[in-house]
């Protein structure tokens, strides 16, 4: 599983970092989690509210910072 | 209700005098604290329902569909209710203008986004009551609404960075939320917002109490009352550098009006303050070319100033 989290750097931005590598940690989930920090990028997914989370290509969401509960849920 | 609970504080349980300047200044801060907060509370998880219906994706779609005129409104409009935070600038920029929103109502959208929105509307309705709170929402759309017409009249598409007008944008596919999910996200961000804002409320409201119970006939009037013509221009020049969200600067224009300050020039100062700002430049240089970032801030400290004026002279 491949998950990248969209943000161009702003405090949320690493909140969900962080929140996403401890949902992939707790839920024992084999997946590489990956900043995307280049506006290119972002604009590819169509996102334009960061921070926004990806999984296996898929726009999970956008423009909020989910808890690791919330991530946790969307990895199973 | 409200009031006799601040009294009974202030006087009964610290045990201050009713008639003293200090037992003036801490009800006025006890009162206008759990006003402030309860407002907060109920009106921003509201808020926050009603945008998780207005994701900037969505908001991308309606407007795409409108040409100018119509469309600044509509972006105007939308702005209020839109979540936006200055970090997402470029993003939101790159996506309005690649989905073939006119450069104009892109702009009516970035003013009255930071500008116009919850928590500058409860700060002035808890301070200053409904008439004023109103009053500055109406006159921010305007201020977004006029600014970006401007903007779009002068044809500068060719003054935002090349790259932009090259760059791939894909569809995202959001999901649409359940109603859990929704209040999920209403609470969460009602939390976090709650958090953020509550040391710039406090201390806001402290200086109006002191204010309220101690502030003399003060010289700022001299400097920057009715009789000074260039009054208004001269808090807009202030404003525009300074970076604050509503919940500190309100507190800071409530003092400003307490020392005597014509409503118009404190509530040109208030959206110079949240619409333009030194770090916003940074941020928007990365999407727009020197000129185009000179006459964005320019038509928006101009049209601010006008509203100031119209202010001080009509109310």
């Amino acid at each position: 599983m491949k998950i990248e989290v969209l943000g161009t750097g702003c405090a949320k931005c690493k909140t969900l970092y962080e929140n996403t590598k401890k949902a992939v940690e707790e839920s024992g989930t084999a997946a590489e989690v990956l900043k995307v920090e280049d506006i290119p990028s972002i604009m590819r997914y169509g996102v334009m509210s960061t921070p926004a989370l990806v999984i296996d290509g898929q726009v999970k969401f956008s423009g909020k910072v989910a808890s690791v509960v919330e991530i946790m849920g969307l990895l199973s | 209700m409200l009031k006799t609970f601040a009294d009974y504080f202030a006087f009964q349980v610290i045990g201050l005098d009713a008639k003293s300047r200090l037992g003036e200044a801490v009800d006025f801060f006890v009162y206008d604290t759990v006003k402030i907060f309860l407002l907060l509370t109920t009106i921003v998880y509201v808020v926050a329902v009603i945008r998780s219906y207005f994701s900037p994706e969505r908001t991308r779609r309606i407007l795409s569909h409108n040409r100018e005129y119509i469309g600044n409104v509509l972006a105007a409009l939308l702005g209020i209710v839109t979540p936006f935070c200055s970090c997402s600038a470029v993003p939101l920029f790159i996506g309005f203008v690649e989905s073939g929103i006119p450069l104009g109502v892109t702009f009516s959208f970035l003013i009255s986004s930071p500008m116009v929105n919850e928590v500058a509307l409860i700060m002035l309705w808890g301070l200053f009551g409904w008439k004023i709170a109103l009053t500055y929402v109406g006159s921010g759309v305007v201020v977004a609404i006029l600014a970006g017409m401007a903007i779009g009249r002068l044809h500068m598409e060719r003054y935002v960075q090349d790259y932009v007008w090259e760059m791939k944008v894909g569809a995202a596919e959001i999901q649409e939320q359940s109603f859990r999910e929704k209040h999920q996200y209403a609470s969460g961000y009602t939390k976090e917002l709650l958090k953020k804002i509550w040391p710039y409320v406090v201390v806001g409201i402290g200086l109006g109490a002191f204010i309220h119970g101690y502030a003399p006939e003060d010289l700022l009037v001299r400097y920057a009352g009715r009789e000074n013509p260039l009054a208004v221009q001269l808090a807009v020049l202030i404003g525009v550098p300074l970076y604050s969200n509503a919940a500190g600067i309100v507190p800071v224009v409530q003092a400003l009006m307490g020392k005597g300050l014509p409503i118009g020039t404190v509530l040109a100062f208030m959206m110079a303050v949240t619409a333009l700002s030194f770090p916003e430049a940074v941020i928007l240089k990365n999407v727009l070319k020197t000129r185009l970032l000179a006459t964005f801030f320019g038509i928006v400290a101009a049209a601010i100033i006008i509203v100031g004026y119209m202010f001080n002279t009509f109310l």
